[in-house]
Formats: C-alpha cells, structure tokens, sequence
C-alpha cells in the first residue's frame, strides 16, 4: 500500500462514465494522497479532462463513487458524486481550472479575484440587503477579500497589474491568474487541467515554482492534469496514467516513466510488441 | 502620370461596374416595377410603367457609381473623412464625470426653465420630459438583466404591464392608495420575474430570448381576454391620482393648491408626477451602482462573462440569475404603476411587444457599459421620435436609419467601456471589445 493511499484527500473508486455507447472512463479507482502534487497523465482522448469534470461535478458519473476526505483526522467527508458543481465548489471546497482559460476577460485582474470569493462576500453582506444598507461587517469582509486578492496577486506577479482587463494579460499570467482565482476560493484540492499548457520553459519554471509553493506553505493538496512531461516529472509526488479510460499506471514519476505499458501507450505499439519495448527499456536503464 | 493613368482606369472601372450594376437591376425591376396588372373588364390587363423603371434603374446605375467614386475606389474614402470628423468615443469616465451631473442638474431645474422660457409648451414639455424619465427607468430596470447578467429579455414590458395592472386593480377592488401599492407592485412584478426565471434557466442566447418574448405576450393575451376581472380590450379607467402626503391635486380647499396657498393650475400635479419619476429613476439607478459594488454584482457580470468559471467558484447561477431577473423585474413593476397612475387609465395595448423592444433598443444603443448612455439613448429615442411627428409614417423609416447609423459608428452602443466595481490603485475603464455580451 502506497503512502498516497493511507490518508488520501480523495478517493476515487469505480469510476465509469458512458456517453452513450461510448466509455470514456471504465472502473477507474486512485487516491490523491494529502498535501501531494498528483498528476494524471495520459495520451490525447484518454479521458482525464472527463475525470476532472466528474470529480469537480460538471459531469455525473454512470457509476461509481467520489469521497473527498477534507480533515486529517476522519471528521466530515463529501460524497462528491451526489453534488452539484457549485455546490462542490462552496462546501467541498475543490477548485479547478480550465484548459481553455476561462477568466471572465471584461472584468479586471482584481475583480476576477473578488468574483472567486463570492460566497463569503454574500454571506457578509447578509446576501445583499445588509451591503445595499452599508453595514460596517461587510466593509470589514471586503477588506480582508482584498488584502487576499493581494496576497496571491503578489504571489503570481502580478500585483501591478491588478487594474488591468484580464484579457489583455498574456498568455501565461492568464494561467497563473487562473489559478490564483482557483486558490482565493480557499480550497482543499486544487484541480489543473494543463497549466502548463502553451507555456515557455521560463513560464513553465515559474509554474512549478507557484504550484511548490502552494503545496508546501499551504499544504493544498493538488490534482492535475499535464502533457508536459517536464512539470510531471519535477514536481510530481504521484503520478496515475490513463489510457482509453482504463488506468495503467500508477506510482511515483520514477516508477512510472520506466513502466513499459505506458511507453506502450504513448508510442502506440501493438499488444505483442510489447515485450520488445520493456527489454530496450531494460537495456537502457542498464 | 501613372497616377493619373490609374485614375481613369479606376473611372472606366467604376463606370463600367455601376452598368452592370444597372443591368441587373434593370432585370430584376423589370417585371416588378416595369409591370403592373390591372384588373380589366374580360380578364387581367398589364400597364407598364417605363418612367418609375428607368428611375429605379437609375437610382441604382448612380448610387453604384458614387459609392465607387468616392467610397471603394478611392484612396480617401469619404467614409474615412467622415469618421474622422465624428467625435471620439465619449470616454466613459471623464465624460460621465462632467455630462452626468450636468445632465442631473437640467433634470431638476427643468420645470423652472420650462416655466421661465416655454410657458405656453410648459405641459408639452414635461409631459414629454415626464415620458423620457419613465423609459429611462425602465431602460435602467432592463440594463441589470441584459446589460450586468447578459440574459436576453424581449418581453420587459410583462413587468411593465405587471405593475400598472397591479395598481390599477388594487385601487380598482380595494381602494389601495398609489404610496401603498407602488411597493407592492414592485414585489408582485419581482415575483412574476422569479416565476419566469425558473422555466428558462437553462435555456441560453436566442432560446432565452425566444421564450422571454412569448411570456411578454402570454401577460397581454391574459389581461386582454380575461374580461370580468381585467376589463379586456376596454381597460381600467379612473385609476386615482397620486396624492402629495394627503393632498389631492384637486380644486377643493382640501387640495394641494389651497393648502400652500397657491392658485389652483393643472401644471402642479403634472410637475409633481415629474418629479416622483425623476426620484423613482434615480433611486433605480443609485440602487444598480450600489449593486454592481457588491457581491450579487459581480457575480452578474461574472455570469455575463463565463458562466461555467462561475459555477466552478461556487457561485449558484440559478439564483443570481433570478435575482437578476427579479430585481430588473420589480424596477419594471415601479415604472409600470408609475405609468397607470400618470395615465389614469389602462388597456392592453400600451404593453405589445413594440415597448419591449423599444426599450431593449435604449439598453443596446446607449451601450452596456454604462447607465449614462441609456439616459442619453432615451432622450434621442422617445424625444426623437416625438421630434419626428410630423413625417407621420416615414418617422418610422428615419427611426430605423438613426439606429443603424448609431450601430454602425459605435457597434457597442454609445458608452460601452465598463467601469470596474473595485481598484486597488487606480480606477481604469475596460474597452468594450473586452467585455462579453452574455451568451443568455
């Protein structure tokens, strides 16, 4: 038993999910171990982005089960399958991000920041009634929103920037700010779909660096999804690989890079080469 | 020289696509204009009509080769010259800083320099001014829905009609006063807004639009044929006039001349209605900038922007777009007991979808960056039209034309940058390329 599995912030059982006649993702079971980089990684259409919607509750899974494990020490747990999106957003508190960036491009670096602390902002200005009348506990709230939108703002770079559109920020500032918005929403797992995603090498280092930081100083635990096997490789304590659905790999990114079904699956042999490929692994290693 | 040479190259060119030009339309307006059957004595006759054709004709063979002349051949494009003269877009900040308040001043002392300037046009004049105010309320009570949550409504006027209806039968079977029910107006209207929110939630873009407008006519075709409580195509009429704290606006001693000592003038009660719409409108307005500084604000931007980043933030869009339906929708209910107490009388056909529209028209051309463009939009669209009264049927032509130019100088509306609801150093506005435009 891996150490991911005794104390997992999430645990993944049976998943299935069909479209249709199509299965995107058959009986997959892992863990996200707590406090750890998991990576899930796979070929293009392997089904991880369908992971992904499924644990965040964009997409109800055929079957299966979700628990998300919030406190070290048993306490509440969140049957993530039985929840609407927003709701596993508000109480579960799992943020994501998108592939395709989604920030809302008209609004400003700030206020992106300010929409993602939503809820708690609603509940200071007594769901609005109390923020039309100008209560002082909502101006305290606001404030503190601030003063964290700062904090992750200087965190990513760009706290001189705060005033600016969202969309005029380039490409790679969107995607830290994607993921600075993810975090003001204080979450207990964060969810990245290919952060690394159109990245420069500089860009990418700075990721690594951001994504470090988040787990190691505010002990997130963090899911993600990436092609770059750069990122994968440095800053992944575990790491799942998927392919057409099924998982056929699962380990630390050591374990994993010399596994030969994977090599399989990304190189694209055929069942009885198989064998080939793990003896030139082999031979290499040696 | 080679300029020169290309330049009557370019006019034989121009010459020559302006004849085929000519041609097709010769082809085309031939049989339609050229022909014209008669009903004879024995059977169908055919005049022709040579003259109108040669002058259709023409005026396609001349407006091809003026546009080729001046606008598609040219190296200085009429076009270009003409943009260039237009004013610069007016910059949503500074301009409103000035023009906003300006604009608010006239408001107020308008019925003193009525009184002072048109004596004899004073009740035109307000009655005019009375009228703009009440649709740039509800170009304000529509711009939270389409312009902050970018849900498209074409059937406003179901609230509209929600609140009048709402007063004009509480007065009717119950005696209510105008200062009890227009609350109560406004919270059915909210109501009626939440009842068609929930149905269309999950519908987006032109379904959303589709749907909203038939709900508009569901309400007209209700209050038209629901005779024993409505009155139907007849209406209600001798709905009671709005009181100043008590006092009528009549001719007895108990009145509101007689107790401030004044000579009796139908003007006092028209300038009271004034102002009691300028007041609801700015209330209308003080409460949008309030509510777009706040969280419900933001998040109906946010939903305008991306609703399914909202979803993954944890914010409920089922419930901030009802909100947003609900609160455009009591503005709306306001407005529309406003409307039945000013008219004093009601029927069906002053809420067809022809309001709606009109009203959705105001949001749009004045731009959804800004409630200053919808005041503005107002202004040019129920003033210009009563400008126009006297072009009878072409008002509606030049009506049509006036938009499309305003469309074609600012595709966004006459203010459409957007001021952001928070700033951590300076406040700078958002181009309006930026902004979404809502999806539903």
């Amino acid at each position: 038993m891996s150490h991911w599995d005794e104390n997992p912030v999430l645990s993944v059982e049976h998943l299935t999910m069909r479209f249709g006649g199509l299965v995107a993702i058959d009986d997959l079971s892992f863990s996200v171990g707590r406090g750890e980089i998991t990576a899930l990684i796979g070929p293009n259409g392997a089904g991880k982005t369908t992971v992904f919607n499924c644990i965040t509750g964009f997409y109800k899974p055929t079957e299966g089960r979700i628990t998300l494990h919030p406190h070290v020490d048993g306490g509440e747990t969140f049957l993530l399958e039985r929840m609407a999106d927003h709701e596993i957003a508000r109480e579960a508190h799992v943020a994501r991000t998108f592939q395709n960036i989604r920030l809302f491009g008209g609004m400003t670096v700030l206020e992106n920041l300010m929409v993602a602390q939503h809820n708690e902002l609603m509940k200071a200005s007594a769901w609005t009634i109390g923020g039309v009348l100008g209560i002082s506990g909502f101006r305290s709230a606001e404030h503190e929103a601030m003063d964290r939108a700062k904090y992750w703002l200087d965190h990513i770079g760009l706290l001189d920037r705060a005033d600016d559109p969202a969309a005029d920020l380039p490409y790679g500032a969107q995607r830290r700010l994607e993921i600075a918005r993810a975090m003001c929403t204080e979450p207990v797992l964060l969810c990245l779909d290919e952060p690394a995603a159109g990245l420069n090498p500089r860009e990418s280092n700075q990721l690594n660096e951001l994504l470090r930081y988040i787990r190691n100083e505010h002990g997130i635990s963090i899911l993600l999804i990436e092609h770059d096997m750069s990122v994968v490789m440095q800053i992944s304590d575990h790491v799942v690989v998927l392919d057409y659905g099924c998982k056929i790999s699962d380990g630390t990114a050591e374990e994993v890079r010399n596994d030969p079904s994977v090599i399989a699956a990304y190189l694209g042999v055929e069942d009885d080469e198989v064998e080939d490929v793990e003896a030139e692994v082999e031979g290499a290693a040696k | 020289m080679t300029a020169n040479v290309s330049a009557s190259d370019r006019f034989a060119g121009s010459v020559k696509d302006a004849a085929i030009a000519g041609a097709i339309a010769l082809g085309l307006f031939g049989p339609f204009i050229g022909l014209r059957t008669t009903a004879d004595i024995g059977g169908l006759g055919i005049n022709t009509r040579w003259g109108a054709l040669a002058i259709a004709v023409g005026v396609v063979f001349l407006g091809r080769l003026l546009l080729n002349l001046f606008v598609w051949r040219t190296d200085n494009p009429i076009t270009g010259m003409i943009a260039r003269a237009m004013p610069k877009a007016p910059a949503g900040g500074k301009f409103g800083k000035v023009f906003g308040p300006l604009m608010l001043a006239l408001a107020f002392l308008l019925p003193a320099i009525t009184a002072y300037m048109f004596p004899q046009h004073n009740r035109y004049i307000l009655d005019l001014a009375i009228l703009v105010l009440t649709y740039v309320m509800l170009g304000w009570g529509l711009y939270i829905v389409v312009g902050l949550a970018g849900l498209l409504d074409l059937g406003y006027v179901a609230f509209y009609a929600v609140g009048a209806y709402s007063y004009a039968l509480l007065a009717q079977y119950f005696g209510w006063s105008f200062w009890l029910c227009l609350p109560v107006a406004g919270i059915l209207a909210a109501m009626w807004g939440v009842t068609l929110g929930f149905p269309v939630l999950r519908l987006r873009g032109d379904y959303l639009a589709i749907v909203t407008l038939a709900f508009g006519e569901i309400i007209r075709v209700v209050l038209l044929n629901w005779y024993n409580f409505t009155g139907g195509p007849n209406g209600i009429s001798g709905i009671p006039r709005p009181s100043f704290f008590g006092l009528e606006f009549s001719r007895d001693e108990n009145g509101f001349a007689a107790f401030f000592g004044l000579d009796y003038s139908a003007i006092h009660r028209i300038i009271f209605l004034y102002y009691l719409i300028l007041i609801l409108a700015l209330i209308t307005n003080l409460v949008t900038l309030r509510l777009r500084r706040l969280p419900i604000g933001r998040a109906w931007e946010a939903l305008r922007e991306d609703e399914i980043a909202c979803r993954s933030l944890g914010i409920n869009t089922r419930n901030t777009k009802l909100t947003a339906f609900a609160i455009g929708a009591m503005f709306g209910g306001f407005a529309g007991s406003f409307f039945a107490t000013r008219q004093g009388f009601i029927s069906p056909e002053s809420f067809v979808f022809m309001e709606s529209a009109l009203i959705l028209a105001i949001v749009v051309l004045g731009g959804l960056g800004s409630q200053l463009g919808v005041v503005i939009a107002a202004v040019v669209m129920i003033g210009g039209f009563e400008l126009f009264r006297d072009l009878a049927e072409y008002r509606m032509l030049v009506f049509g034309l006036a938009m499309v130019l305003i469309m074609v100088w600012r595709p966004r509306g006459l203010i459409s940058s957007r001021q952001p609801s928070v700033f951590l150093k300076e406040r700078k506005a958002v181009g309006a390329e930026l902004v979404g435009e809502g999806h539903g």
